[in-house]
């Protein structure tokens, strides 16, 4: 069989919350040996464990605070997690984060290369991909424009463009695509749908049983960093329902 | 397998002790006269044993791990054009919307040469020959090491947009600006050839080897920069800090005045400042047309690799944490 495309075993994150709280002096002290200070642990995920197959779409489901957000970082690579390990085979292109590292000062030219080097890309494959990405994003006009005159949603669909268009063999998918106007939302969703026929794995994030039920074959709800219910997307979906009811 | 802290600086310590002792047999040619006072020959053998189990450790540390080498190099290979764009950015950005744009980068320092140059030639002196020269090759290395070190210093902070959002090997921020001080150095130094020819000075034909300080100091800079931008993550009193480090720092260097008013019987703990030996080298070569004996070449060595060594290896040892206190 195949390998997994994500696969994520035993996961747990512990956060440090810091307190400003001004104490005591006495208090102080005993905190600071006692090695406590300004901190509260705090568990946003506990042995949270499942597998994705390859040109899977998985649903990730939750409310608020669940921590969807933080294992998707931690999926991402951007958190280390405190116990247990993610394996991920293939490129990911987390759509939670768009335009991570734009730079307001320079242009969309600059930004769309510095944000592929961001995801790993030489400018040498940015350039066969530039096109495309400008296209999608319909800013031609404003190629040459510094991204501090572009608006929130000309920026997000930058975002988008330059994060679809590197063709990662993973998508992560946060939940609202707020991109710009329902045109350009519909535009997205056709991408999206078009790479999960091309094979591209998928995990998509709700907290909408609706949106995961159309999309996913699989999905896992987790409630206070557990997993609630692993499996079948009705099954999860239901077990949703009756906890979020 | 993994090696604990402490086990890891105990083979330093062992591996020092070690090394010791064969170090005393090594040929005059190398460590100096035997017949010099124990206070600077007994440092010398210290120092060269202490950075051979220094670098040892360090090789053992990352061999034990080599599943993470592994790792470390395949990322490398995968970010190294996001470094070239990131020097790049900061080369450009600098001078961005100003009129006469990167020209700035060649006009600033022979501007700044020049005026120092005028006021030095007269003020000062210190009885030194050509003092502006003197003055201005000593600056030239040390302002390299100190914007290099402080701009990378909060590379790691400053950059917490990106580090929060994607994947990025962290060590790309810190080594980022240090090769960005490293280009504005080399419009410095041409700077400082304006003066050079300006001042009438005779060229050495030395001055093909400027490239060897350079490296030296480089490596250096490249573990304090790491060294510095993670500690700063934990301990953000240090960016105030290292200002006043610096400025004690160049007045410990002899960039102003010449080394001859250090008396005899402290240069060996004047000797300790890395910066001394860096800057010295640079204007032997410069100056003096002079090539530096090989115990030279040993102690620049030595403190480069220890300063990258320390650094690299604090600094992944902590970037996991990174995110958790930014």
């Amino acid at each position: 069989m195949d390998s997994p495309a994500i696969s994520v075993q035993n996961v747990s994150m512990r956060f440090n919350l810091s307190k400003d709280k001004i104490l005591g002096l006495k208090e102080y002290v005993i905190k600071a040996v006692k090695r406590e200070l300004f901190y509260e642990e705090f568990w946003a995920l506990q042995d949270v464990s499942f597998t994705v197959s390859k040109g899977e779409v998985f649903g990730l489901m939750g409310l608020n605070g669940a921590g969807k957000s933080t294992l998707l970082k931690i999926i991402a690579g951007v958190f280390r997690p405190t116990e247990g390990s993610v394996m991920v085979d293939g490129e990911i292109s987390p759509l939670l984060e768009l335009g991570a590292g734009f730079d307001p000062e320079f242009s969309a030219r600059d930004n769309i290369y510095m944000n592929g080097a961001m995801y790993g890309h030489p400018p040498k494959y940015m350039e066969t991909k530039y096109n495309e990405i400008l296209d999608f994003a319909e800013l031609w006009e404003f190629e040459h424009v510094a991204l501090k005159n572009f608006s929130s949603g000309m920026m997000g669909r930058l975002g988008f463009a330059v994060a679809t268009s590197v063709q990662p063999s993973i998508l992560i998918v946060d939940e609202i695509l707020g991109v710009g106007d329902y045109k350009f939302q519909a535009k997205c969703e056709e991408r999206i749908n078009n790479m999960i026929s091309q094979g591209v794995t998928v995990l998509l994030v709700s907290h909408n049983a609706a949106t995961i039920k159309e999309m996913c074959s699989r999905a896992v709800l987790l409630e206070r960093g557990k997993v609630v219910c692993l499996g079948d997307v009705d099954e999860v979906c239901s077990v949703y329902g009756d906890c979020a009811g | 397998m993994t090696l604990s802290k402490k086990r890891l600086a105990l083979i330093t310590v062992a591996l020092t002790i070690i090394f010791f002792i064969p170090m005393l047999y090594l040929p005059e040619s190398i460590i100096g006269s035997r017949a010099d006072h124990m206070l600077i020959f007994a440092p010398k053998i210290l120092f060269l044993a202490m950075t051979a189990a220094l670098v040892i450790a360090f090789i053992l540390a990352f061999i034990i791990k080599c599943d993470f080498m592994k790792w470390q190099a395949y990322s490398f290979n995968r970010f190294k054009h996001l470094l070239k764009l990131l020097v790049k950015r900061d080369f450009i950005a600098k001078y961005r919307k100003s009129v006469l744009g990167v020209l700035w980068s060649l006009l600033n320092p022979i501007l700044t040469m020049l005026v120092m140059t005028m006021v030095f030639a007269h003020v000062f002196r210190f009885g030194i020959e050509d003092f502006p020269v003197y003055f201005l090759s000593g600056l030239l290395i040390f302002n390299f090491f100190s914007e290099s070190t402080t701009a990378a210093m909060g590379s790691i902070l400053s950059n917490e947009g990106i580090i929060r959002k994607v994947y990025v090997p962290k060590y790309i921020f810190p080594v980022a600006r240090v090769l960005s001080s490293l280009v504005n150095l080399a419009f410095s130094f041409i700077a400082f050839l304006v003066v050079f020819v300006f001042t009438g000075q005779q060229f050495q034909w030395t001055m093909l080897l400027i490239p060897i300080p350079v490296i030296y100091t480089f490596l250096f800079a490249l573990g304090m920069a790491m060294f510095l931008s993670s500690l700063a993550v934990f301990f953000r009193d240090l960016t105030y800090l290292y200002g006043v480090i610096l400025t004690l720092w160049q007045f410990m260097t002899p960039i102003i005045y010449p080394v001859e008013i250090i008396p005899e019987r402290f240069r060996p703990i004047y000797g300790l400042n890395p910066m001394y030996h860096f800057v010295d080298y640079f204007r032997e070569l410069v100056l003096h047309g002079r090539i530096p004996d090989l115990w030279s070449n040993i102690v620049c060595i030595g403190f480069a690799l220890a300063s990258l060594c320390i650094g690299t290896y604090v600094f992944m040892s902590k970037q996991d944490r990174y995110i958790l206190y930014m």
